[in-house]
């Protein structure tokens, strides 16, 4: 017996030691800890039903087994509007307050909405969130701090009690961005954007990780949140400043590839709009960006000569992780600009090289070969939506 | 990853090469044991000349009965592998620690929980419901067989085509590595440019078929087949779940159908409905498999409410309490699983409106169901329960279905969802909905109607070492991933970091292992029930007091199920029989119109699997000649007048003869009334 006993106990020593980890239960930043209120609030608030229920099915299973003869039989019994009013009333009044407190707790913590704390004893403060772009690569994390110009690859670091705004994307699959004691999930997928608001309010070292399964490489794609204090985050901040690494298109394109495992890197300086590029699947050089195409959709398209243009234009389909093409599908092509059907025709011989065109004024469209913008969008600086500079075909620094 | 990244496709073959056998010394071993197993059975089957009366008894059969049965075992078959994947991730989460990459590597490992959730839900879970739904419905509504006999043999063999398909994937190339639902653009040629998911789409589209097919047939089954005088409020419960779990499958499979050609249109021609670019979207892809994958996952749970709403009444002795608001409640949990599906990716963004109605209407869902676990705790108040299997695992249910179903509310709450979301809470919940309600209401059915299948009922002592073993073993199981879940530890992770998190992992494989001993147990309970099934006899067709038709005829009952269509005046319709006294009509037998089996349904699914296999492997010419072949035999069938004979009389009348000079032999004491 004892030392069954002995063993009990170790277990027990055991799983208190473990008790710590429950970073969901007990996290160090305030939306994870008004996610984590919710969570047991909703809990407590079942609780008032599901206790009772397990009870009187233990009672009633015990009390009216057929060995007890003293209790009551009535086989024909089977309705009852008062019970049947209170067993549909009382877990839709439970479901009206969850409801409302859903509501309520859904909007406040969506994690679109700029925090308007920064715990429950601190107003948010007249401060820029720190801005952190965040890609999810095969397998690891890029994180891109564009005010402070640096990056890091699985590696991340915040200052204690301030706001953070996260906007993430990812390059090739879907996947989920979590450091449990800082604030939910939230995916991030390729070719689209979300936005995340967090915040530390204990410096520490905790967990981030993946939480959607990405491929082969998943389990690897952890990295070390630490939550440092102002001058710890500036010191790192400048630390990172001296590694001396730059991440430009081209390193980009190698981090990007499939690895494993990946240690922590540092990166003293980011080519600018790296994650819009990402985001909009053009870091590659020549490629039309995602919003560029959006834009000439949304001018009403080029009719024929875009139809010509874009129905094989392809950006990662085939070229980031993957091996394979559709077997019975076109080979695929790039497009590396666009041009008018009269364009093609000179381009073709069809038609004289010299013949006097004038393109049909398809502002805001940009890209290789287009005019500058006519009309009412004339002079308008560029935005994130457009990556090139009409006529030179050069890149925009912003 | 020995699959070599650009594979030659030839003419006679496709990509199928020596490259296919998996280089894995797990799967080797695998391979062995299966082909020894499975030489050795068709070697008994030879030996014993079976394979003639297995044809023409079962396989080509169009009896609802042997059918409902053949689905179950399908289902049981299909388990034993579901469950050996499960095992095998238990041992590698708790290997995988300290350095240790543990046994799996990653293309195994991801291969293995894809394919566990695919055949617990495609291939167990569908083929136990479907089977039951099968076997007891035309019975419990007074009917000769199903409204076209053999579309449901059809419908089955394409079933067993799918997880035929699943199962070879094991030993000829991959399965998928992406995840039960396959979402893309994982799922797509550029990331997954292997068989796997090819796989994955063929054996889900072959099965799919069977599964719509058999959803419409068992719809108008019981909307056109009803004895007289049963109306829609006198059908029993099990029925009417049946019905809505029926109008599920209809409704909701041309979906999930029509989204995986849409996945194939991508990875075989290059669209791009769900690709990163091109105007794809691959969350249009998510939000479609979830609008059939949500009411999925009431097409499987509706049923079993309905046979613990039969087990309930029968062993509590008892009238079903609120009867019509169980009904109601059925109802509005069919119309409301399609409101929901969102809830499965709150953490997309959709903004907090979207996410708010989506949570408060699956918030509503519990209404109805906590309603219903009223109306069973209500009818057991004041029964008198008889304790038998099938009752204990009505009670185990209700105790762990309560704690699955308040986790999933909690799930729920969209800020909640956030930090438990895709982690081990999430997979505690749905095992602890899909175990605790599925399988045990599975487990309680077979307990249930396994003496009016067999005319013997099942040993109660293995049962009841089974039952305790799984009970047990599901809560050791499970209620560790609920904290690991606390403690932010994601799904589908293969190896860990840090080593305090071991100790649940270990606790977990605990239970995993009491659950498979609860598994030998069940097995071993139909063996020796088997055995001694001359102990466990039972004549009567009645050996629970049985309330609903099914018992009213004899145990199993025979081909033509009834010598005279019964006539229903109320809920209960067997009860109120017995009470009044009612005997059986002995009047004129007249010959009774049956279908004929028919070897058609085989050849047609088996055609398909082909067509299957081939697409898998870009084998066209065997995919056109496979596909040619289904149109051919189906169009040839069509010819085939031969379809249906007559019992005569006679063999009618020494059929029922025999039952009535079996029921003389019994004592005539009748337990179930004397409350009355």
């Amino acid at each position: 017996m004892a030392p069954i006993l002995k063993r009990l106990t170790l277990l027990g020593a055991l799983l208190a030691l473990s008790a710590c980890k429950f970073e969901v239960l007990s996290p160090s930043g305030d939306v994870a800890a008004q996610q984590r209120d919710l969570l047991v609030i909703s809990t407590l608030l079942m609780l008032i039903i599901i206790i009772p229920v397990m009870a009187l099915t233990v009672w009633f299973a015990w009390r009216y087994r057929s060995a007890n003869r003293q209790a009551t039989y009535a086989p024909d019994w089977d309705h009852s509007t008062k019970l049947e009013l209170v067993i549909w009333a009382i877990p839709l009044l439970i479901i009206v307050c969850l409801g409302a407190l859903t509501w309520v707790g859904t909007h406040l913590l969506d994690p679109y909405r700029p925090l308007d704390r920064i715990s429950a004893t601190q107003p948010a403060r007249d401060e820029q969130p720190l801005r952190v772009q965040v890609v999810a690569l095969d397998w690891k994390w890029l994180f891109i701090y564009p005010e402070e110009g640096v990056a890091t690859v699985n590696q991340f670091a915040a200052p204690v009690d301030r706001p953070i705004e996260f906007t993430l994307t990812s390059s090739s699959v879907m996947n989920a961005f979590y450091i449990p004691a800082m604030a939910g999930m939230i995916y991030a997928m390729p070719g689209m954007q979300t936005t995340l608001h967090g915040v530390f309010n204990e410096s520490g070292e905790y967990q981030g990780l993946a939480s959607h399964y990405s491929g082969a490489g998943f389990s690897g794609m952890r990295f070390k949140a630490e939550a440092l204090d102002d001058a710890g985050f500036d010191a790192w901040i400048a630390e990172a400043k001296e590694s001396g690494e730059t991440l430009d298109r081209a390193r980009y394109l190698e981090l990007e590839a499939p690895s494993e495992n990946v240690a922590p890197m540092i990166f003293a300086e980011v080519e600018p709009r790296l994650f819009q590029r990402a985001v909009n699947m053009c870091v590659e050089e020549g490629k039309m960006c995602m919003s560029e195409m959006m834009a000439i959709d949304d001018q009403g398209g080029m009719g024929l000569s875009g139809a010509v243009n874009v129905a094989a234009l392809t950006y990662d389909k085939y070229e980031r992780r993957g091996t394979a093409r559709p077997i019975l599908g076109l080979e695929p092509f790039r497009v590396v600009g666009i041009c008018t059907a009269d364009e093609l025709e000179q381009m073709f011989a069809f038609a004289d090289a010299t013949s006097n065109y004038t393109p049909r004024d398809v502002s805001p469209l940009r890209g290789r070969g287009l005019s500058e913008p006519q009309g009412i969008f004339r002079g308008i600086t560029p935005t994130d939506l457009t990556q090139s500079t009409p006529q030179t075909g050069v890149d925009r620094n912003l | 990853m020995a699959i070599p990244s650009d594979i030659e496709t030839t003419f006679l073959f496709g990509r199928l090469n020596l490259h296919a056998i998996p280089a894995d010394p797990i799967v080797w071993v695998t391979f062995v044991f299966v082909a020894i197993g499975g030489a050795g059975l068709l070697w008994l089957l030879t030996k014993y000349k079976w394979w003639g009366y297995l044809w023409t008894e079962w396989f080509t059969s169009v009896d609802h009965k042997k059918i409902g049965i053949m689905y179950i075992v399908l289902a049981l078959i299909m388990f034993v592998r579901g469950f050996a994947d499960a095992i095998m991730m238990r041992l590698q989460q708790v290997l995988a620690f300290n350095g240790s990459e543990g046994y799996l590597n990653a293309h195994h490992y991801d291969q293995i929980f894809t394919a566990h959730g695919v055949i617990m839900i495609f291939f167990v879970a569908m083929p136990f419901v479907t089977g039951l739904m099968n076997y007891i419905v035309p019975l419990q509504i007074g009917a000769r067989d199903v409204s076209f006999p053999f579309l449901n043999n059809f419908s089955f063999w394409m079933t067993v085509g799918g997880a035929s398909l699943t199962m070879v994937s094991l030993f000829i190339g991959e399965f998928a590595q992406t995840g039960w639902l396959a979402f893309p653009p994982l799922s797509g040629i550029g990331y997954s440019p292997y068989v796997g998911v090819d796989y994955y789409i063929w054996g889900l589209q072959v099965a799919g078929v069977g599964t719509t097919l058999s959803g419409i047939n068992l719809l108008v089954t019981i909307i056109k087949m009803r004895a007289p005088g049963m109306t829609m409020m006198r059908m029993p419960v099990f029925t009417w779940t049946a019905l809505c779990t029926n109008i599920l499958i209809v409704a909701s499979f041309p979906v999930l159908t029509a989204t995986l050609v849409l996945l194939t249109l991508d990875r075989y021609l290059g669209t791009n409905f769900f690709t990163n670019d091109l105007g794809g979207n691959p969350m249009m892809y998510i939000n479609l498999i979830w609008i059939w994958g949500h009411p999925e996952v009431y097409i499987l749970i509706l049923p079993l409410f309905g046979v613990f709403s039969e087990i309930t009444a029968t062993f509590t002795g008892k009238r079903l309490f609120g009867y019509t608001s169980m009904v109601y409640a059925t109802v509005c949990i069919t119309v409301l699983s399609y409101l929901v599906w969102l809830h499965h990716f709150f953490t997309m963004g959709s903004g907090a409106s979207v996410n708010s109605f989506f949570g408060i209407t699956t918030m509503i869902i519990s209404i109805p169901t906590g309603a219903k676990i009223f109306n069973w705790l209500f009818t057991m108040y004041r029964g008198r329960i008889r304790f038998e299997l099938p009752m204990m695992w009505t009670v185990a249910f209700m105790l762990t279905f309560v704690l699955g179903g308040m986790t999933g509310v909690l799930l729920a709450v969209p800020p909640a969802d956030f930090v438990v979301h895709n982690s081990l809470f999430l997979v505690a919940h749905f095992h602890n909905v899909i175990i605790g309600g599925v399988l045990f209401g599975c487990f309680a059915a077979v307990n249930y109607w396994w003496p009016k299948a067999f005319g013997f009922k099942l040993d109660p002592f293995w049962g009841k070492v089974s039952f305790w073993f799984w009970v047990v073993g599901f809560w050791v199981a499970f209620m560790p991933l609920y904290l690991l879940g606390l403690m932010g530890v994601t799904r589908r992770v293969r190896v860990f970091d840090d080593p305090s998190l071991q100790i649940w992992f270990i606790i977990a494989a605990i239970g995993a292992v009491m659950i498979a001993i609860g598994i030998a147990a069940m097995f071993l309970q139909f063996y020796v029930s088997i055995r001694n099934r001359e102990k466990l006899r039972d004549d009567s067709g009645d050996p629970w007091e049985g309330r609903t038709l099914e018992w009213a005829t004899s145990s199993p009952p025979p081909d033509y199920n009834f010598a005279f269509t019964p006539v229903s005046h109320g809920l209960d319709t067997w009860w109120d029989m017995k009470r009044f006294g009612q005997t059986r009509p002995r009047a004129t037998y007249i010959p009774i119109h049956m279908p004929k089996s028919t070897g058609t349904g085989v050849i047609i699914s088996a055609l398909c699997t082909i067509c299957g296999f081939a697409l898998i492997w870009y084998i066209w010419w065997l995919a056109i000649l496979s596909f040619v072949g289904v149109v051919a035999v189906a169009i040839a069938h069509t010819f085939n007048y031969d379809r249906d004979f007559h019992i005569p009389a006679d063999v009618v009348k020494t059929t029922e003869d025999e039952r009535d000079r079996v029921l003389a032999t019994l004592p005539a004491a009748q337990p179930a009334i004397q409350g009355v």
